[in-house]
C-alpha cells in the first residue's frame, strides 16, 4: 500500500470514530455519576434520524445538531426520571429505551428516507492540515471531527483536573461519602444523565449529517453501534482517554478488517471486526477477577501488607468501575 | 463547643430508639458514649450529626438551639462525624479526598489543601502521603484523613464512633494524644465506644444508655462494675442450675486463628462435649462473632485445627458443615437468614432435609402449620416473611433450625424478643442439647441470658478467648470485668470484694 | 409490601397500557397520520384471515420459547441480555448438524432431531460461557452477553461468507437452503409446524412446571431474591446460577433450532431476528409472572404480524409496532415506580 493511501485511511479512521467518541464520552460521564444508560444503541438511531430531518427541513446543519443534543437529553431525562426518582431498575428502563428509540427513530423517519439533506462542510485548518503526515491525519476534517478532540479533552480534563470532576468521581465511587460532604448525589446523577445523553445526542448527527451523511432507515448502518459504544466505555475504564482511544482502536480495526480483505484471506474480516467484544470481556474478567469471591478468599490468606500491594495493583489497572453504578441511592 | 440534647425522642416504626435523652456536654469534654448494639448510641450520633432528625427534643450548641438538616449541614455549624467506617473514596488520592465538597470553584485550590494537610499533620505528628491512593492506607491513617478534613473544614465538635476498631497500637496512642490536644483547644469529643478500658484512659466522663434511654452518667474514679450494671442490667440471676453434661467431646478447637480486614482472633483451644451450651460474651467485636462464623464453616481460619467428631473439618466448605449437622442462625434477619419474597411455606420446602424432584406443597404446608404452631409463630403459611414481625421473624429462623443436628451456633437467638418468647426459645434449645446431644455455642450481649443458660462461658476481648469458665463458679460482676479487659486473676479477686448492693445506679 | 404490588398491581397496569397507547397516539397525530385507525389496524391487523392468525401463531413460538428461558433467569435475578447469541449459537449448532446429514441417507426424522438437540446444546454452552464468566470471573452478565451476542453474529456472517458459504459467491442471503426434508413438517397449505408450536407451549409449560412446583425452580427463586441468605440456608448459589443460565440457553437454543427447521431452513445474517430482546420486553411487562407469557407473546406477535398491514393500508412504516411494544413496557414500569412512591408516602 501507498504511504499517502495509508495516510488518507488512518485519518478516515479518525474521522469515522468521531461519532463514537461522543458517544463514549457521554456513557463515560453518565456512568461515572453512578448511572448506567443503557439505551445509547437507540440513542444515536433517533438522534441521527431527527438531526437529519431537521437539517434537511431547516436546512441548517446547526439545528441538526442541536437537535440531536435536545433528543439525547431527554432520553436522558427519562432514564433519571424512572431510575432516580422512580427507583425502577435502570437496567431495565435502559434497555426498553434502546429497543424503543430505535424503533421510534425508523417510524418518525420514514419520510425521511433516502432524501438528500445538507452536510457539515469539510474545514480543513490553514497552514496547519499543510504539515505533512500530521495535517492530513488531523487537521483535514469537518468541525464534527474536531469537536470529538475538543471534547475529549474538555472531558478528560472535567473529570479530572476540576472541582466538580472531583465531585463527580466522588458520587459515582461511594455516594454516602460525597452526601456528608453536601453533595446532592441525586441532583449530581441527573445533571450528568442528562448531560451524558446530550453528548450521546450528538453521535447521532455526526453520522447523518458528516460520516454516513442522509438516512437511510433500516439499511443505515447504525443499528448495533451503540451496543459497540457501551462495550467500548467499558474497555476504556470510565477514562475519556481510554474510552476515545478505544472508539478510534475499535474504527481501526473495521478499516483493518476492509483493507486487509484481499490480502489475508485465510483470516476472515469478521474476527477483526469482533475484536473488541472478547477484548472488553477479557478486561472485564481481569478487572473483576479480584473481587470473586473465591479469589478474595484466596487474597485475604495474604499477609495484610502483600494484600495491600495486590489491592493496589488492581487500581493501577484503574479499570475497576465506578462502585456505586446502577445502584439507587437513600439517605441514611 | 458545649453540646446540649433536650429530651430527643425518635421511633422507627413500632421501634423507640431514642426515649428522651437529655445530657448536656460542656465545651473541650471529652465524653464517652456507651451502650450495647440497639441502646441507641448510634440515633443519637445520627441525630447530632444531620443523619436523621429527632421526632422532638432540641439540640442546643453553646445555649443556642439549633437545627441540623443534613451531614453538610452539621459541619456548618461546626459538627463533624468520624464513622467507624471512614466515609472517604478509597480509589481516589489523599489530597483529592480533602478536596471533594471542600470550598467551591471550579478548579481545586490543590495548594491550599495541601498547605492545611501539612500544618495539620504538623500539629499531630501525622503523616500522609498527599498522592496516596486511600485504598492503600490502613484504616487508622483514613481515620487520620477524615479527621485532618473535619478540622480542616472548621470542625468544634467531633464525633468519633469506635475509632479503635482495626487500628493499631502507636495508631491509638497518636489518635488519643490528638484528640486530647483537641480538647485542650477547647473542642469538645464524643468517644462511643465498646471498650471500658479507653473511656478510663481517654474520657473526662460518661454516658451509658440501654434500651434507648440514657440510664447512668459516670465520672472519674471509674469503676468497672458501674459500667456493667448501667449497660446490662444489674438484676443476679438465681437460676435453677443443671449440671453439665459428662459426654464425650465433640468438637474440638486446636490453636484455631480467624481474622477479618479489622481483628485477628486467637489463637484458641476449646473442647466442647456433646449436649454442652457455651455461651460467648464479650464486647460487640470483640471476636465472638468470628469464632462462631468458624464455627458454622463460613469463615475459614487462618490456622489451627477443627475437628467435629474426630473429622477434621478446617478446609472443608461451609456445605460439608451442613452436611455434618452444624447449622449457623444469623443475627441479620433479613439479610443472612430469611429471603424477603418467599413464604414461610417456601421456607420449610426449601429447608426439607431429603427431597425429590417436586415440591410436595400440601407437605410443606402441613410442616409450616406445624411448626407455626410449635414456635407460636405470628404469620400464616402463606406470609411473606418479610411481612412477620422481627420476632416472629426470629422464632422462624429457630423454626428452621429443627432437624437434628450436632452442632449449633447462634448469634444473639433472643435479641429483640420478649421475655416469654425468649424463656420458651431456650427451653426448647436446653431440651435439644440434653436429648439430642446436640451441642450449642451462642452469642449474647445479655449476661444474664449468657449465665443463666451456659454451662461454660468464653469471654472475649480484644480477639482473645478467656479461658472457658464454668458457668456455675463465674457471676455477672466477674464476666462484666473480663469483658473490660481486665485480667482473669484481677477480676477474681474485685468481684470477690465488691458486693451487689454497693453498686451505684 | 410484596402482597400489595400483587394486589391492584392489575389496575396500574392498564393505566400504563392506557398511556401507551396514548403516547403512540400522540405521536401518529404529530406526523399526520389516523391515530385510531393505525392503532386498531396494528392490533387487528393480525386477526384478519385464518392465514394471519396462523402467522401470530408461527411469529409467537420463537419468541415465547425465549421468553420462557428468560423467566427462568429473571427468577434468579439474572439479565440474560446475552440471549439472541445464545438463539444465534442454536441455529449455527442446527445447521451444522443438519449439514452432517446432507445426503447420509438417515431418516429425516432422526436429522430434525439431532439438529435440535444440537440446537439446545448450542444455546446452552453460549449461556454457559456468560454463566461461567460471571461466577468465576465476576463479570456481569449485561456485558459479557452484549460481547457474546456480538460475537455470535459475526460467527454467523463468518460461516456464511466463509466454510458454509454457497456455491460461488456468499451472500447475506444467507447459506445454501437446506434439504427440504430437514425442515420440521408444516401443516397443508399453511405456514406453521405443529411440531414447533407444541414445542413452544411445551417449553412455557415446563417452565411453569419448574418455577411453581419444583425444589429447583423455588431455589431459583431464593438465589435471586436473597442470594446471600440462600447461600446461608444450604443452597449452593454459584451452581444455581448456572443452572439458571444453561436452563434458558437451552430453550433460547431451541427458539434458534426452530428459527432454522420451521422458519428460514438455512442460516441468514440475522437468524434470531431480534426475539431475543423481544422475549426481555415480555418478561418485563407480564412482571415474571408465567401463566401471562402466551397471551402477552401473542399478543407482542399480533403486533409484528399486524404492522405488516400497516405500509400497505395506510402507508405508515411498520416500526411503529416497535414504539408500541416498547411504550408499553415503558409506561408499565413508570407507574408502577410511581405507585410504589406513593405507597411509600402515603
Amino acid at each position: 500500500m501507498e504511504f499517502d493511501q495509508l495516510i488518507i485511511g488512518l485519518a478516515g479512521v479518525i474521522a469515522t470514530a468521531s461519532p463514537i467518541v461522543f458517544a463514549v464520552l457521554g456513557e463515560t460521564l453518565t456512568e461515572r455519576a453512578g448511572v448506567i444508560n443503557l439505551s445509547v444503541n437507540g440513542m444515536i438511531l433517533l438522534t441521527a434520524m431527527s438531526g437529519f430531518a431537521v437539517a434537511a427541513t431547516t436546512g441548517s446543519v446547526l439545528l441538526g445538531f442541536a437537535a440531536g443534543m435536545l433528543i439525547g437529553a431527554l432520553v436522558g431525562a427519562v432514564v433519571a426520571f424512572t431510575s432516580i426518582t422512580l427507583r425502577q431498575s435502570q437496567v431495565a428502563i435502559g434497555f426498553v429505551l434502546a429497543l424503543m428509540t430505535r424503533d421510534l427513530a425508523y417510524y418518525l423517519g420514514s419520510p425521511f428516507t433516502g432524501q438528500n439533506g445538507p452536510r457539515v462542510p469539510p474545514a480543513p485548518i490553514p497552514l496547519l492540515s499543510d504539515i505533512p503526515v500530521v495535517g492530513p491525519l488531523f487537521f483535514d476534517h469537518d468541525l464534527v471531527v474536531y469537536l470529538s478532540f475538543i471534547l475529549i479533552a474538555v472531558t478528560y480534563l472535567w473529570l479530572f483536573r476540576t472541582a466538580p470532576g472531583l465531585v463527580l468521581q466522588g458520587v459515582g465511587e461511594r455516594p454516602a461519602s460525597a452526601y456528608v460532604r453536601g453533595v446532592d448525589v441525586n441532583r449530581q446523577r441527573y445533571f450528568y444523565t442528562i448531560l451524558g445523553g446530550a453528548l450521546v445526542g450528538l453521535a447521532g448527527p455526526a453520522y447523518s449529517l458528516s460520516i454516513k451523511a442522509g438516512w437511510q432507515g433500516t439499511i443505515s448502518g447504525l443499528d448495533g453501534i451503540g451496543w459497540i459504544a457501551l462495550a467500548i466505555t467499558i474497555f476504556g475504564g470510565w477514562n475519556p482517554l481510554r474510552a476515545a482511544t478505544g472508539a478510534y482502536f475499535f474504527a481501526l480495526l473495521q478499516w483493518l478488517s476492509l483493507v486487509l480483505q484481499p490480502v489475508l484471506t485465510g483470516i476472515p474480516s469478521q474476527v477483526l471486526q469482533v475484536a473488541p467484544f472478547p477484548l472488553m470481556i477479557l478486561t472485564l474478567l481481569l478487572v473483576n477477577f479480584g473481587s470473586t469471591e473465591w479469589v478474595r478468599r484466596r487474597l485475604s490468606a495474604l499477609p495484610e501488607d502483600q494484600r495491600r500491594a495486590v489491592n493496589a495493583l488492581i487500581r493501577r489497572l484503574n479499570v475497576s468501575p465506578p462502585s456505586a453504578l446502577g445502584t439507587n441511592f437513600r439517605k441514611q | 463547643m458545649q453540646v446540649e440534647f433536650r429530651n430527643i425522642h425518635k421511633r422507627f416504626g413500632s421501634v423507640h430508639a431514642n426515649k428522651g435523652i437529655t445530657l448536656n456536654i460542656p465545651g473541650g469534654c471529652i465524653q464517652g458514649l456507651l451502650g450495647e448494639n440497639g441502646a441507641g448510641k448510634s440515633t443519637l450520633m445520627k441525630v447530632l450529626s444531620g443523619f436523621i432528625t429527632s421526632d422532638e427534643g432540641e439540640i442546643l450548641l453553646d445555649g443556642r438551639a439549633v437545627t441540623i438538616p443534613s451531614p453538610a449541614g452539621a459541619i456548618e455549624q461546626g459538627i463533624g462525624m468520624l464513622h467507624q467506617d471512614p466515609l472517604d473514596f478509597p480509589p481516589l488520592r489523599v489530597l483529592d479526598n480533602l478536596l471533594i465538597g471542600g470550598r467551591r470553584g471550579l478548579i481545586p485550590d490543590r495548594r491550599a489543601a495541601l498547605k492545611a494537610l501539612k500544618e495539620i499533620e504538623a500539629q499531630f505528628g501525622f503523616s500522609l502521603d498527599p498522592d496516596a491512593y486511600v485504598d492503600t492506607l490502613t484504616v487508622g491513617e483514613r481515620q487520620q484523613l477524615e479527621l485532618i478534613r473535619l478540622l480542616w473544614l472548621g470542625a468544634r465538635v467531633l464525633i468519633l464512633d469506635e475509632p479503635t476498631t482495626g487500628i493499631s497500637a502507636p495508631q491509638k496512642v497518636k489518635l488519643f494524644a490528638a484528640l486530647r490536644k483537641l480538647s485542650a483547644e477547647g473542642r469538645t469529643i464524643i468517644f462511643v465506644t465498646h471498650k471500658l478500658e479507653e473511656v478510663y484512659q481517654l474520657c473526662h466522663r460518661a454516658a451509658v444508655l440501654r434500651a434507648g434511654a440514657l440510664v447512668a452518667e459516670i465520672e472519674p474514679p471509674y469503676h468497672t462494675e458501674n459500667f456493667i450494671n448501667a449497660m446490662f442490667g444489674g438484676e443476679i440471676p438465681t437460676p435453677p442450675r443443671q449440671p453439665p453434661p459428662t459426654t464425650a467431646p465433640l468438637l474440638a478447637l486446636k490453636g484455631v486463628t480467624v481474622e477479618d480486614a479489622r481483628l485477628q482472633v486467637g489463637p484458641i483451644d476449646l473442647t466442647v462435649k456433646a449436649g454442652e451450651v457455651i455461651g460467648l460474651a464479650g464486647m460487640e467485636g470483640s471476636g465472638q462473632d468470628l469464632l462462631l462464623r468458624l464455627c458454622a464453616g463460613l469463615l475459614r481460619p487462618t490456622g489451627g485445627e477443627i475437628a467435629l467428631g474426630g473429622r477434621a473439618l478446617q478446609n472443608a466448605t461451609y456445605h460439608q458443615f451442613l452436611r455434618n449437622r452444624v447449622k449457623f442462625m444469623p443475627a441479620d434477619r433479613m439479610t443472612e437468614g430469611l429471603v424477603a419474597g418467599l413464604s414461610l411455606t417456601e421456607h420449610f420446602a426449601l429447608n426439607a432435609e431429603v427431597h425429590g424432584f417436586f415440591i410436595n406443597y400440601k407437605q410443606a404446608e402441613q410442616t409450616a402449620v406445624e411448626r407455626i404452631a410449635e414456635y407460636s409463630i405470628r404469620g400464616f403459611p402463606e406470609s411473606p416473611v418479610e411481612s412477620l414481625s422481627g420476632g416472629n421473624q426470629q422464632r422462624t429462623l429457630l423454626a428452621l433450625l429443627s432437624a437434628p443436628l450436632h452442632l449449633l451456633l447462634l448469634e444473639h437467638p433472643t435479641r429483640g424478643l420478649d421475655l416469654e418468647s425468649a424463656v420458651y426459645i431456650w427451653k426448647r434449645l436446653k431440651e435439644r442439647a440434653r436429648s439430642d446431644g446436640t451441642a450449642i455455642l451462642f452469642i449474647s450481649s445479655d449476661l444474664d441470658e449468657v449465665l443463666q443458660y451456659s454451662d461454660r462461658v468464653l469471654v472475649f476481648f480484644a480477639g482473645r478467648a478467656s479461658v472457658p469458665l464454668s458457668a456455675m463458679q463465674t457471676s455477672v460482676e466477674e464476666l462484666g470485668l473480663l469483658i473490660g479487659g481486665v485480667p482473669l486473676e484481677t477480676a477474681r479477686s474485685t468481684a470477690g470484694m465488691h458486693q451487689p448492693e454497693a453498686l451505684s445506679r | 409490601m410484596l402482597k400489595d404490588a400483587r394486589v391492584g398491581g392489575w389496575g396500574a397496569r392498564l393505566i400504563g397500557i392506557g398511556l401507551a397507547l396514548g403516547f403512540v397516539a400522540l405521536i401518529l397525530l404529530a406526523t399526520g397520520a389516523p391515530p385510531f385507525q393505525a392503532i386498531s389496524l396494528l392490533i387487528t391487523g393480525a386477526f384478519g384471515s385464518t392465514r394471519k392468525i396462523v402467522d401470530v401463531i408461527a411469529t409467537s413460538v420463537p419468541l415465547l420459547l425465549a421468553t420462557s428461558g428468560l423467566l427462568i433467569t429473571f427468577a434468579a435475578g439474572l439479565w440474560n441480555i446475552g440471549i439472541e447469541g445464545q438463539i444465534t449459537l442454536g441455529a449455527i449448532f442446527t445447521v451444522g448438524a443438519l449439514r452432517l446429514f446432507v445426503d447420509s441417507g438417515a431418516p429425516p426424522g432422526v436429522a430434525i432431531l439431532v439438529g435440535m438437540i444440537a440446537g439446545m446444546i448450542g444455546g446452552g454452552l453460549w449461556a454457559a460461557l456468560a454463566g461461567l464468566l460471571k461466577i468465576y470471573g465476576g463479570v456481569n452478565e449485561i456485558f459479557s452477553g452484549l460481547g457474546l451476542n456480538f460475537v455470535a453474529t459475526s460467527a454467523t456472517i463468518w460461516l456464511i461468507f466463509g466454510p458454509w458459504r454457497r456455491p460461488g459467491v456468499g451472500s447475506m442471503s444467507g447459506t445454501e437452503p437446506l434439504p427440504p426434508e430437514f425442515a420440521l413438517p408444516q401443516l397443508p397449505d399453511m405456514r406453521i409446524s405443529a411440531w414447533a408450536v407444541l414445542l413452544s407451549l411445551l417449553g412455557i409449560a415446563l417452565v411453569y412446571i419448574l418455577l411453581r412446583g419444583t425444589y429447583i425452580g423455588l431455589k431459583l427463586k431464593a438465589t435471586g431474591r436473597n442470594a446471600r441468605a440462600s447461600f446461608v440456608l444450604g443452597i449452593p448459589t454459584s451452581r444455581y446460577t448456572l443452572v439458571a443460565f444453561v436452563l434458558c440457553g437451552l430453550l433460547a437454543g431451541l427458539a434458534g433450532a426452530v428459527q432454522v427447521t420451521a422458519v428460514y431452513n438455512r442460516l441468514i445474517p440475522s437468524i434470531s431476528s431480534g426475539y431475543g430482546f423481544l422475549g426481555l420486553l415480555v418478561a418485563m411487562l407480564i412482571n415474571y409472572q408465567v401463566i401471562w407469557a402466551i397471551p402477552v407473546a401473542l399478543f407482542y406477535a399480533a403486533l409484528i404480524v399486524g404492522s405488516i398491514q400497516l405500509p400497505i393500508q395506510l402507508r405508515l412504516d411498520s416500526s411503529l409496532a416497535g414504539v408500541l411494544q416498547g411504550a408499553l413496557v415503558l409506561f408499565v414500569l413508570i407507574i408502577d415506580g410511581v405507585r410504589q412512591r406513593l405507597r411509600e408516602r402515603g
